[in-house]
Order: structure tokens, then C-alpha cells, then sequence
């Protein structure tokens, strides 16, 4: 059995490392994240892992070798945040085409400039086509469910992908929660034991990774890549289902709220959808039928669910924690617009972008995008396809 | 030792763009790379081995710890070799063909 501690999410997730035990962790602290590797060295220090733990000299040199702990054959784990996980980038698709299951939980937070420590979903969305499996947290019980299922999700043999375990810096990462901490036999029994995928140092079976490979084969390999994505949404499935039967807590690809005869609904990531939660039930005592597509797993992208999930609906509106510059939209927007054109559905769809750099969002301000919404149900119609939410005009 | 042929389909490689086998680079000809290639005076070479040291593509070929030759299929003519000869005995010549010494 579980016993209900207090904990931040940083500490949560640390705790949750400390349960799974990992045989490399190779980490550059950097804000808001920093106290996830923190708290997770004093445990190496005090003995309660087994983790060789790596101090390096970067993000780059913390994210390479996480990728060459994880071909030597090791279960490997990380943390970093924003421009952290920009210094990484080169590696992240490395780690990505070679399958490595690397574990990584990216405390989301604004890429400058300007410098900026707080939160927005700029430093994963950017690293959206890396290849790695991405898991959004709501609050910290999420973000400590996550991580546990991440590293089952991803190294299941017929996925072999790195995930990245999202959640909101400070909003989540600083905020105390009372959550629910298994027991650690049980976390680790469930979790099992680490069955490495060829190790390079399996010295009897040598073999050649990573290398050079031009346009007579690099297309194939990247065909066969592109295989691993259905395989991996059909494992966060599983494998959410079987935390649920084991811990109490069930997890999809999503979360829905009011969703099923909403006439309006908004899709959010994160700690933003715990906002639209009491505003969703606010709405629905004063009659108003609202509802919340709430997206967990945004990599891979279950484009065809949320298709289904928002069919029917009169408005709809995604609201984006990230800009994508030059797209006019948010990336979010993109996905889910283009997932309902595919599936035929034709629902007015409304781009918000809200929350840059740790800027709030308050319950009322989710209430306007509602009511803009059931103008737009009305209608028919949107005037306007991104607004900024929250922002001087 | 497995090789993939030309044709191989997606699904018929192992994942990741990994080849089953290691130590294959020595299977790979890359003489069409060189534009220059390396003559050694064997009359001038004092067997420092500087150039089998530096040589980036182990292509300096050593017999009895002496440098005989270089390797015709791995040389890609960069021309370090010459560049760290402290006596100056080995010139790039023009073109890829290495005759053999």
C-alpha cells in the first residue's frame, strides 16, 4: 500500500527515480529542475541507490552520456529543463534512432529570450519531432505516475523509445501536493527488472552502432523508426491500464471531463487542464455545456482519438503554452486542426495562446475562453484563429 | 557475418540503423574519395612512425615496425600524414590512383 506524503513535484519525481533506481544518471542541474538531481544525488550519496551517478560539464555531454550508458546497457535517467534541453537537441534524435529507452523528465519552462525561469511548453514542443515518446503531468501525482509508467512504456521490447516525462515548472515542480507514494518493493516490482536490448558490453556479441549511413540506407532505417509510434501509443495505453489495476490510478493517451455531450470543449497540456477542471464544472451548474479534452500523451500524437473525442462538438479550442513563430498558431493547434480535417469533422476550432513564461492563468480568464466559445457555436464562426489570453492589449 | 544487400527492404534490417557486426569500416572502399595521394622516399624515411600515429584511417601500414606502405582502400589522401613527417619524405601527388610502393 501507498502512504499519502506531502511532497513538490521536483521531490515527487526524485522519489520516484529513487524507487526505480537506475544504473546511470548523468545530469546538468538547471532551473526548475534542478532539485529533482539535487535530492537524487543525496540519495547516491547516502546510499539508497545503486545509480553511478555522472556529474558532466553540460546538457550536451549530460544527454550523451545518458545515450551511451543507455547502448551500454544500462537503465538510464535525467532531468533537465528549457534551454537544457536545447543544449541536448543533437542528442535527443540520436537517442531516439538508436531506441534507446532513456528516461528523461523535462520540467517545463520558457526557452529565452528573454531569460525567463518560469513556465511554458516551449523547450518540448520545439523537441517535438525528436522521436521521443512525451507524457504531460497535471499536477504532482501525475508527474510521479508518469515517470514510473514512462520507464515501462519505454522500454518494452517492441518500443525501445526514450520518453520524456513533462511537467509545468514551478506550477507543478515548486507546488506541494498531498500525493499518493507507493511502496518501493511494489514500484519495483512493477517497473521489473532492466532487459538491455543488445549491450555493448555484451563483448561476445559485438556489433556497430551508429554508424555512418547515407541516402542507400538512412531511408529504411527511418522507415523502420517511424514503425516504433503506433507500437508506443498502444503501450502508453497498456501500460497506464495495468498502473491503474496495480496502483488504483488509471491513465489513457487522455483524460476527458464533460466531454462526451459537451457543445463546446477546450484541449489543454499540463497544469492548465487542473484550471479548466473547476471552471468545466462551474460552467456546467450554470447550465452551460462545457467540457475539457485534458491531453496526456502528446508524442505520439493519437491524432484519430482526439479526432473522435471532439467530433460532435459545436467550438472547440486548443490553447497552446508555446507560440510557433511564423505559424501564426500555436503547435498544438496544428496537430489537433489537422487531425479533425483528416477525420472530416468540420468544428470551428479556436487557437489560444496563453501563459508564456510563467505568466498565470486564472479560472476566469479560462471562463471568457468559454463564452467566446459559445459565441463561435453560434456562429459558426472564428473571427480570429489565435488569440493571446492574458496579455496587455 | 551478415551483410544487407543493396535492395534490403525496412523490415528486413535490424532496428536502430545498427549493422549485426562490428568492425566492418575496413570492408568499406574509400579510395574514390582521394583527390591526392601520399608518396613516402623510402631513402629519406628515418621509421619515426609520426604518420602511423596521426593517420586518421589507420591506412599507414606497418610490417616488423616499419612503415612499408599505405593502404590503397582506406587512404582518403588528407595528407596528414606528410603535414607531420619531420623529415619531409612523404609528398601528396596529384590524383587518386596509389600505386603500390
Amino acid at each position: 500500500m501507498g502512504i499519502l506524503q506531502p511532497l513538490e513535484g521536483n521531490m515527487a519525481v526524485a522519489e520516484a527515480m529513487r524507487q526505480i533506481n537506475p544504473d546511470v544518471v548523468a545530469a546538468y542541474p538547471i532551473t526548475p529542475s534542478t532539485e529533482i538531481v539535487q535530492t537524487f544525488a543525496t540519495f547516491v550519496a547516502d546510499g539508497k541507490v545503486d545509480t553511478n551517478y555522472v556529474a558532466v560539464e553540460s546538457e550536451h555531454s549530460a544527454m550523451s552520456a545518458c545515450t551511451a550508458a543507455a547502448a551500454a546497457g544500462g537503465r538510464v535517467m535525467n532531468a533537465t529543463s528549457a534551454n537544457g534541453l536545447a543544449l541536448m537537441w543533437e542528442i535527443l534524435y540520436i537517442t531516439a534512432s538508436l531506441r534507446l529507452p532513456v528516461m528523461l523528465t523535462v520540467v517545463n519552462r520558457a526557452l529565452s529570450g528573454n531569460i525567463n525561469i518560469h513556465c511554458d511548453h516551449s523547450d518540448t514542443m520545439g523537441a517535438r519531432d525528436a522521436g521521443w515518446i512525451q507524457l504531460y503531468a497535471e499536477n504532482v501525482q501525475e508527474s510521479y505516475d508518469n515517470l514510473i509508467q514512462a520507464v515501462a512504456i519505454g522500454e518494452r521490447m517492441d518500443v525501445r523509445l526514450p520518453v520524456m516525462s513533462c511537467l509545468d515548472g514551478f506550477l507543478v515542480s515548486h507546488s506541494y501536493e498531498l500525493l499518493e507514494v507507493e511502496d518501493d518493493d511494489a514500484v519495483r516490482e512493477w517497473v521489473g527488472p532492466y532487459k538491455p536490448n543488445r549491450p555493448l558490453l555484451d563483448i561476445e556479441n559485438p556489433y556497430t552502432v551508429g554508424p555512418l549511413d547515407l541516402y542507400d540506407f538512412y531511408m529504411e532505417h527511418k522507415r523502420s523508426q517511424w514503425e516504433a509510434y503506433p507500437t508506443a501509443m498502444q503501450a502508453v495505453i497498456e501500460e497506464g491500464k495495468r498502473f491503474g489495476d496495480a496502483f488504483g490510478r488509471h491513465y489513457g493517451l487522455m483524460e476527458t471531463v464533460e466531454l462526451d455531450d459537451a457543445d463546446i470543449a477546450i484541449v489543454a497540456l499540463g497544469s492548465a487542464a487542473g484550471t479548466a477542471k473547476d471552471v468545466v464544472e462551474q460552467l456546467r451548474d450554470q447550465g452551460v455545456k462545457a467540457g475539457l479534452l485534458k491531453l496526456r500523451c502528446f508524442r505520439p500524437f493519437p491524432g484519430e482519438q482526439i479526432a473522435a473525442a471532439l467530433a460532435g462538438r459545436k467550438a472547440v479550442c486548443v490553447m497552446d503554452r508555446a507560440a510557433s513563430f511564423g505559424a501564426g498558431t500555436g503547435p498544438l493547434y496544428h496537430e489537433i486542426a489537422a487531425a479533425m480535417y483528416g477525420a472530416g469533422h468540420a468544428v470551428p476550432i479556436q487557437n489560444i495562446i496563453y501563459g508564456l513564461g510563467g505568466r498565470m492563468l486564472r479560472p476566469e480568464e479560462i471562463e471568457t475562453v468559454f463564452r467566446d466559445l459559445v459565441q463561435i457555436a453560434e456562429s459558426g464562426k472564428v473571427t480570429e484563429t489565435c488569440k493571446w489570453l492574458g496579455v496587455r492589449e | 557475418m551478415k551483410h544487407y544487400p543493396p535492395d534490403a527492404k525496412w523490415h528486413e534490417m535490424a532496428d536502430a540503423g545498427i549493422i549485426p557486426q562490428a568492425g566492418n569500416a575496413r570492408e568499406y572502399d574509400v579510395s574514390g574519395w582521394r583527390s591526392e595521394h601520399p608518396v613516402r622516399d623510402a631513402e629519406c624515411c628515418i621509421q619515426c612512425l609520426f604518420c602511423w600515429v596521426y593517420c586518421p584511417d589507420s591506412s599507414v601500414i606497418i610490417k616488423d615496425e616499419k612503415v612499408v606502405a599505405f593502404d590503397p582502400v582506406h587512404c582518403k589522401g588528407c595528407g596528414i600524414c606528410a603535414q607531420v613527417c619531420p623529415k619531409q619524405c612523404i609528398t601528396m601527388e596529384p590524383g587518386g590512383e596509389m600505386p603500390q610502393e
